[in-house]
């Protein structure tokens, strides 16, 4: 089979920016600590929400995504914590596929029923930080949302 | 020959009835998120717009597309014109069954239909019968293709078949996901027969089929900017060896990435998360080399019409050909869309774009442009050969093409952007109790320009359309065959290992093993069969 010398050129840049695009995610992985959620084998789904904080400035919120509101044994739809502080997020769903988007930071998982997925941030700045259900949830999901107040 | 005449255009039909439909409500979602018109059940009208758009029109298009191009490419009849139609009975009788739930309310699950939200058994019934009349489909071809086998047993197999053949294969090995999903699980689950099911085996499933699924649409796509584009611009094929080893590619790589749409789900592990990444990364491959062989054989077109130099080429190229001016923008639409899908499938950075408004930006590129524009652009040509009328309003047509250039520019723009402040997608956003920045409301309003801008092309489209069938002037030039290409370097310098399917198919069923052994076995050890049924409008399990 011929290959036009153009054609070889062309490949072989296209396979050096795929190669490249794929280190450019094992940097963000493995050096800024991007990650994805993986498989949680230890924590078993709960069915009830839960704000703790484990140590100074260091939160485990369990949270049970419901139709249509968020559960983090709070009470209501919103946790407050202090700027710097590193919170996990435990998360399942009581009833139907829900997700959790934080726009402004890289918290991105989907609430399943029967599985516990796990995401982890620091929230350094102060401000209000909005947490939405980004996956159709039924005739409320446009109305299912929550805060995270970030204090100085 | 004939009798393949009143066939694909039953198909057709059909296909782009549904499309219609379904347009309406695209338009109607894309001024409720900017809070116009928003008065309506927007779910329902989102699970129109997709299964119509997504799932009903391109299967009846394509198969009605394929037949015409199994014809072409063989040379002889199908086998047979009563397994076709009886395919044919079967796709319209699971489209019905699947529209009267939705229509009626009682299917607001979304075109992906993620339990434990759950349908009326009807509407899983009938997407069932639409994938067994898309198997018949296929099975005609199959046929015609042994046939064929058997009367030219040394002959090279035709790029166009190839091409037919490989979005066939695609589907098979797909659909097998979908099939087990719907049969052992949704619908014994709707009917009442067990009371509980596996939301995250369902999804894992889904998404073994829905990865290749957007393969069966878009190779019907690539064969046609591989074997008729060229000869429409006025030029040949660059490379048919090329052509061959890129389909052949697509054979391998489509099927073991399903994982990359569930980059944030939980109970599957980001190792093999990132496994379904590279292989995305290898599906890619197929398409980089496709853009450098449509790019020569239109700067071949080019120059054969008169153009010079590095650029002048690209001033000579019909623009004013509708067909031509349909395929252009759908392949200029699908630059973006390959772009944003490689951003989709960098798995950590999906974190950022998972369920915004990005993600259908991007697909909006791809199915609602490459694919969608380029099936208008073949009904320009084929149409009029197969009513033996003149295209009605060749000027409507090409106005149809390039306001569905700006029109889908805008569209996807806007929302990539928006997608990236984190606007959730599937989301009635007029009517949401939280707010973003106000530049999200300004994107809303672009976007539903955008969206006003589409709906009105494809007002164009079936002006044209319906006026070609009945208007349109008659011409004598009834033909039942489509312009095929000739190719630069031609099939004769293909090695034979590029047609031969039990190696590729070969190698998929082991990539695809491989691929997802450990996927399934970790969702089977994780997740349990426990979730009761939800109507979309109740926050408690059905009583049942």
């Amino acid at each position: 089979m011929r290959i036009d010398p153009f054609e070889k050129f062309a490949m072989i840049v296209g396979g050096i920016l795929l190669g490249a695009f794929i280190l450019a995610i094992a940097y963000a992985n493995f050096v800024w600590g991007v990650k994805v959620p993986t498989c949680e084998v230890v924590t078993r789904p709960f069915s009830k929400g839960a704000f703790i904080e484990t140590a100074p400035k260091t939160y485990e919120v369990q949270v049970v995504a419901r139709m249509w509101y968020f559960d983090m044994g709070t009470g209501k739809n919103e946790i407050t914590i202090p700027a710097g502080s590193k919170v996990t997020f435990f998360v399942t769903s009581g009833d139907v596929v829900h997700g959790i988007k934080i726009p402004e930071k890289n918290i991105n998982i989907m609430a399943i029923p029967g599985v516990v997925g796990r995401v982890q941030t620091t929230f350094e700045r102060p401000g209000e930080y909005l947490m939405v259900c980004h996956e159709y949830c039924g005739i409320g999901h446009q109305g299912m949302y929550a805060k995270i107040n970030v204090i100085q | 020959m004939g009798k393949i005449r009143s066939l694909t255009l039953w198909h057709w039909y059909v296909g782009f009835a549904a499309l219609f439909v379904g347009l309406f409500f695209g338009l109607r979602q894309s001024l409720a998120r900017a809070g116009i018109w928003a008065k309506y059940d927007y779910y329902q009208g989102l699970t129109l717009h997709g299964v119509l758009n997504a799932l009903v029109f391109t299967t009846f298009f394509i198969a009605g597309f394929l037949y015409l191009t199994t014809e072409t490419s063989l040379k002889r009849p199908l086998r047979s014109y009563a397994l076709a139609w009886f395919g044919f009975v079967v796709l319209l009788a699971g489209t019905v069954l699947a529209a009267v739930p939705i229509l009626t309310g009682r299917a607001s699950v979304l075109y992906t239909f993620y339990p434990p939200l759950m349908a009326h058994p009807s509407f899983y019934i009938g997407l069932t019968l639409v994938v067994i009349g898309s198997w018949i489909a296929a099975l005609v071809v199959l046929r015609t293709y042994l046939a064929w086998r058997r009367e030219n047993p040394e002959a090279r197999v035709p790029l166009m078949f190839i091409a037919t053949a490989t979005t066939y294969i695609v589907w098979f090995i797909a659909t097998i996901g979908v099939a087990a999903e719907v049969l052992f699980l949704l619908i014994p689950w709707s009917l009442g027969w067990v009371k509980e099911t596996n939301p995250l085996l369902a999804r894992t499933l889904f998404w073994y089929f829905g990865h290749p699924l957007v393969y069966f649409w878009l190779l019907p796509a690539y064969l046609a900017w591989y074997t008729i584009m060229p000869r429409i611009a006025g030029g040949k094929l660059y490379s048919d060896p090329m052509a061959r080893l890129a389909f052949m590619l697509f054979i391998l790589f489509s099927i073991p990435v399903g994982t990359h749409h569930q980059f944030a789900d939980p109970g599957i592990g980001s190792n093999w998360k990132a496994l379904h990444a590279f292989f995305t990364f290898l599906v890619a491959f197929p398409s980089l080399l496709t853009a450098f062989n449509l790019a020569a054989s239109l700067e071949y077109a080019g120059k054969s019409r008169g153009g010079s130099g590095l650029f002048g080429w690209w001033a000579k190229l019909p623009y004013g050909e509708p067909v031509f001016a349909a395929f252009i923008s759908a392949m200029i639409l699908f630059i973006f869309g390959g772009i944003s899908g490689i951003v989709n499938a960098s798995y950590n950075l999906n974190m950022v774009v998972h369920n915004t408004s990005f993600i259908f930006g991007h697909f909006h590129l791809t199915v609602g442009s490459a694919v969608t524009l380029t099936f208008m652009g073949l009904t320009y040509l084929i149409l009029p050969k197969l009513s033996g009328r003149e295209l009605f309003g060749r000027r409507l047509a090409l106005v149809q093409s390039y306001t569905w250039l700006i029109g889908m520019l805008i569209f996807s723009f806007a929302n990539m952007a928006a997608g990236r402040m984190g606007v959730p997608r599937r989301t009635d956003l007029g009517l949401s109790t939280y707010s973003f920045p106000p530049v999200v409301e300004h994107l809303e309003k672009v976007s539903a320009l955008g969206g006003v801008i589409l709906y009105a092309s494809s007002l164009l489209f079936f002006v044209v359309f319906l006026g070609t069938l009945f208007v349109g002037r008659s011409s004598k030039e009834m033909s039942f065959t489509l312009p095929v290409t000739e190719a630069y370097q031609t099939e004769a310098e293909a090695p034979r290992f590029l047609d031969n399917w039990k190696v590729w198919i070969g190698i998929a069923v082991v990539l695809i093993i491989i691929a997802y052994t450990p996927v399934l076995k970790q969702v089977l050890e994780i997740s349990p069969f426990g979730s009761p049924a939800y109507s979309p409008s109740l926050p408690v399990p059905l009583p049942r």
